[in-house]
């Protein structure tokens, strides 16, 4: 099992390298190494993984209604869909089939529910219903005055995005994959039949190439000399809201799209807490990953309409994140043979919901190049540690307390996270490198107090851990 | 999952539930003290300056917790650091867990004592990145003086009341340099002595009239965006930022329970006994009015220790069950005025109020009127009030309030 963070990356040529370690790439990773003939490299700029578009979206396992038909996003968030949820299940990763509700404002966005409703059964999905507003307000009794209806889509859920990247990743590690984190890629080369990845920890070379990193797939791209797209990155805020504001809502409330954009989501979050966002906002800069007081007025604005208790509630967090926008209303999974190289672009905020679907598609794409692959055999399960509120948490478990006090003994009280699950994800097969890894693994400090009871005793058993 | 009875449960092992502990444990009563910290005493605990205690004897945060603590054990209540109250199991009924495991503890009284919070930058909506380096006054205070962490270099303060010269003085001890304290009013909120021995003997900038607008720096905070009200912005450099003051109450368990809020406060609604809206079920201390000093919460606590006493002797007897429990009607603080607490009155009550103003009042006078009947006039000829300071109301005048008439409002002339 190799995690590495810092140090030479290996001199020895990899079978694959897989550039970027968010949700896609770790999947594929994860996919890959089911070949236990395979070296496999997962390579990673950040210092964790999941730490680009993976870890700012909207946490929504979704069922594929209103993909564009016949697309290959369409079929890939399709099998995607099935795929995670039974991996979710199975690895025990949270999510709640809470369902989805996309909800008519005006004359405008009612017209559009039934051609909503054709679309999805053209993406073989057959279980939405058109409701009145009697029955709308009957499901959501806090929805703001004013709404004229809505489409249900029952199969929409809510999902913990970050567990399941650390799942893929575990996985692939415990499998034999080498994470190499802090190694970020600034040149790629391909000579002899040899990619060439130039990292500041040195050279690594691999006989295929995956490129599955994100904001910066295009830069990759064009340094093996293609230019098919280029990622303009879209930025999305998004206002957390403590767990008291979980009562008030029911589904994940959807914008309706229309010719003038598409508005922002009302959903709850599997660890109890109400999100409210993204904007959307074009950007340059693939670095600007702050709020802004604009973005944040103008979700409030929007989320009084939508929910109005909601604003009455503590707000936990506030987060922007990246998405990888193309211009094109497909992804850009392109397989260039002569050079051995798939490229995994333009995954947009499907991405997690197809991550699954995707990482068989790569690994089909890559064995048509004329990979190997060699004999299969499929990965040890993994069992996360459940950060949801729909199944008991540690504490909530005698047995569990009494074989072990560290996980009757909290830490951090807002999330009540005992000392015996920080200790685990501090001994975890990729452990945190930072209080904000920490934070990903077991949500100490994520609550309503940011830190201001616990923030100490936790950096205390993180720096405790690092020594 | 065990379950045991006590006489009374105490959540809360800081000043005002330790003094409630402590007097009904003297006075006879069993009780219980649930403290979710690995010690007892509370926000004292981390606060390493003098101020605590009683003039002579004034001693420092940790001192004052220790004695509090000590006295409370003393006195035969049982203090159990380490365990958490999650949740209602009953009117007066509470599951907790521990390392021990989970229990049931059932008790014919129950005392809130749950303190207090800073709200932190996600709840103010500050912009900008999430960089390291971004703290409240009680994570900072424990950061410096309960682990001896390192806090950075540079440290620009949000705030510049009391507790934001505190947070000052904590990154002072800590090595650290205070870059500036920044305030959105036009004075500092502080007292005047306070705000000119930053800018004199520490030479700290205190920026009035100024915002945070944004946060910067990835990784590591490099710095904060300010604005001034008159348009100029600047960036100040710093590693650090503390967010101080803005205390909400931790209401939690309250709410949890279902017990009516004070909109004024966001606490539990109590009465001049302390009582909250269910029977048996008695609130102290910063939960009711976040943030008054140690020596107000413990003044509520042993207040609250007496109709504890009165609530165990008449008010548990079989059939009496809710025969004394007053509701009172509500008492509002009507703008300028921001709270008051307690914020239910019955005309038994004799306990004084605290008010908060969100604005400076000259020499002022406040009126107490029901459904525009006058209650009282009270006058305060040498007193300006200041929002960063309490101003107490006494409780002369219950005795007229009408307890089947409307609210009680309490203005300013």
């Amino acid at each position: 099992m190799t995690v590495t963070v810092s140090g030479h990356l290996p001199v020895e040529p990899y079978d694959v390298a897989v550039v970027g370690a968010g949700v896609v790439g770790c999947a594929i990773a994860r996919r890959l190494a089911h070949h236990p003939g395979l070296r496999i490299a997962l390579v990673e700029a950040q210092d964790d993984v999941g730490q680009g578009t993976s870890k700012a979206n909207t946490a929504i396992l979704h069922t594929g209604f209103d993909a564009v038909p016949g697309s290959l996003e369409a079929r890939l968030v399709r099998e995607g869909a099935r795929e995670l949820a039974a991996y979710a299940a199975e690895s025990g990763i949270p999510v709640e089939r809470v369902g989805a509700l996309l909800v008519a404002w005006d004359e405008e966005q009612l017209a559009t529910l039934p051609r909503l409703a054709e679309k999805a059964v053209r993406n073989e999905y057959h279980d939405t219903r058109l409701l009145g507003p009697a029955d709308l307000y009957a499901r959501e009794p806090h929805l703001g005055p004013g709404a004229l209806g809505a489409l249900h889509v029952p199969g929409e859920s809510i999902i913990c995005p970050w567990t399941t990247t650390l799942a893929y990743a575990v996985q692939a590690v415990r499998a034999g994959a080498d994470l190499h984190l802090g190694a970020p890629v600034t040149h790629a080369g391909h000579t002899d039949g040899v990619h060439r990845l130039d990292t500041p920890r040195g050279p690594l070379h691999a006989r295929r190439l995956v490129n599955a990193a994100g904001l910066h797939a295009d830069t990759l791209d064009r340094s093996l000399g293609h230019d098919d797209f280029t990622v303009t990155p879209r930025r999305g805020q998004l206002v957390v809201h403590d767990k008291f504001a979980r009562a008030l809502v029911r589904h994940i409330l959807l914008p309706v799209p229309t010719a003038l954009g598409k508005g922002v989501l009302v959903a709850p979050t599997v660890y109890g807490n109400v999100l409210l966002g993204p904007t959307a906002e074009d950007l340059d800069d693939k670095h600007a990953t702050g709020s802004t007081a604009e973005g944040l007025r103008r979700l409030r604005e929007q989320g009084r309409r939508i929910l109005p208790a909601l604003l009455e509630e503590e707000v936990t967090a506030v987060y922007a994140g990246l998405r990888a926008a193309t211009g094109h209303d497909d992804y850009r999974i392109a397989a260039h043979s002569a050079q051995g190289y798939v490229t995994v672009g333009g995954i947009r905020s499907t991405g997690l919901t197809a991550s699954l679907a995707i990482a068989e598609h790569v690994t089909g794409l890559l064995a048509d190049t004329g990979l190997a692959l060699g004999p299969r055999r499929p990965p040890e399960p993994v069992r996360m540690p459940n950060l949801g509120e729909a199944l008991p948490r540690p504490h909530q478990q005698p047995d569990v307390v009494a074989a072990d006090p560290e996980y009757g003994i909290l830490v951090c009280h807002c999330e009540r996270v005992s000392r015996g699950e920080i200790r685990d994800a501090l001994a975890g097969p990729i452990p945190p490198r930072s209080l904000d890894g920490l934070r990903r693994r077991t949500r100490a400090r994520a609550g309503r107090c940011q830190g201001f009871s616990c923030g100490a005793a936790v950096r205390a058993l993180f720096e405790e851990a690092q020594r | 999952m065990t379950s045991r009875r006590v006489d009374v449960l105490v959540v809360g092992a800081g000043p005002a539930g330790l003094t409630a502990a402590s007097l009904l444990a003297t006075a006879g009563a069993r009780v219980e003290v649930l403290e979710r910290e690995q010690s007892p005493g509370g926000v004292p605990r981390h606060c390493a300056h003098r101020g605590f205690g009683t003039w002579p004897h004034a001693l420092t945060g940790p001192d004052h917790a220790r004695i509090l603590a000590a006295s409370a054990e003393h006195a035969g209540a049982d203090v159990r650091t380490g365990v958490t109250a999650l949740d209602w199991a009953g009117p007066r009924a509470l599951t907790t867990v521990g390392p021990q495991g989970a229990e049931t503890v059932t008790a014919r009284a129950v005392v809130l004592a749950t303190g207090a919070r800073e709200r932190p930058r996600a709840a103010r909506l500050v912009p900008g990145t999430r960089p390291a380096g971004v703290y409240t006054t009680g994570e900072l205070q424990q950061a410096v003086h309960l682990y001896g962490q390192h806090i950075g270099t540079r440290a620009v303060i949000v705030g510049a009341e009391a507790v934001s010269h505190a947070a000052a003085g904590t990154v002072r001890a800590a090595g650290a340099e205070v870059v500036a304290l920044v305030t959105e009013p036009a004075r500092a909120p502080a007292a005047p002595a306070r705000t000119l021995d930053a800018r004199l003997r520490h030479r700290t900038p205190v920026l009035t009239g100024t915002t945070v607008t944004e946060l910067l720096g990835h990784g590591r905070l490099s710095g904060v965006r300010v604005r001034h009200r008159d348009g100029r912005t600047a960036i100040l450099p710093c590693d650090t930022v503390v967010f101080t003051g803005d205390f909400v109450p931790d209401h939690e368990l309250a709410r949890r329970g279902g017990l009516t809020l004070d909109p004024g406060t966001r606490g539990p609604a109590v009465d001049g006994a302390l009582r909250t809206s269910r029977p048996g079920v008695f609130a102290v201390g910063s939960v009711l009015h976040a943030a008054e000093s140690a020596a107000t919460a413990a003044r509520e606590g042993a207040h609250a220790a007496t109709a504890v006493r009165d609530w165990l002797t008449d008010g548990t007897a079989p059939g009496a069950e809710g025969l004394h429990w007053p509701t009172g009607v509500p008492l509002v603080a009507d703008p300028p005025l921001r709270r008051i607490a307690p914020n239910r009155v019955t005309p038994g009550d004799r306990f004084p109020y605290l008010l908060r103003t969100a604005l400076p009042l000259p020499r002022p006078v406040l009126h107490v009127t029901q459904d525009g009947r006058p209650l009282h006039r009270e006058r305060f000829p040498l007193t300006t009030a200041v929002p960063h300071r309490p101003l107490t109301l006494t409780a002369r005048w219950t005795h007229r309030v009408d307890p089947a008439g409307g609210p009680v409002h309490v203005t300013v002339a």
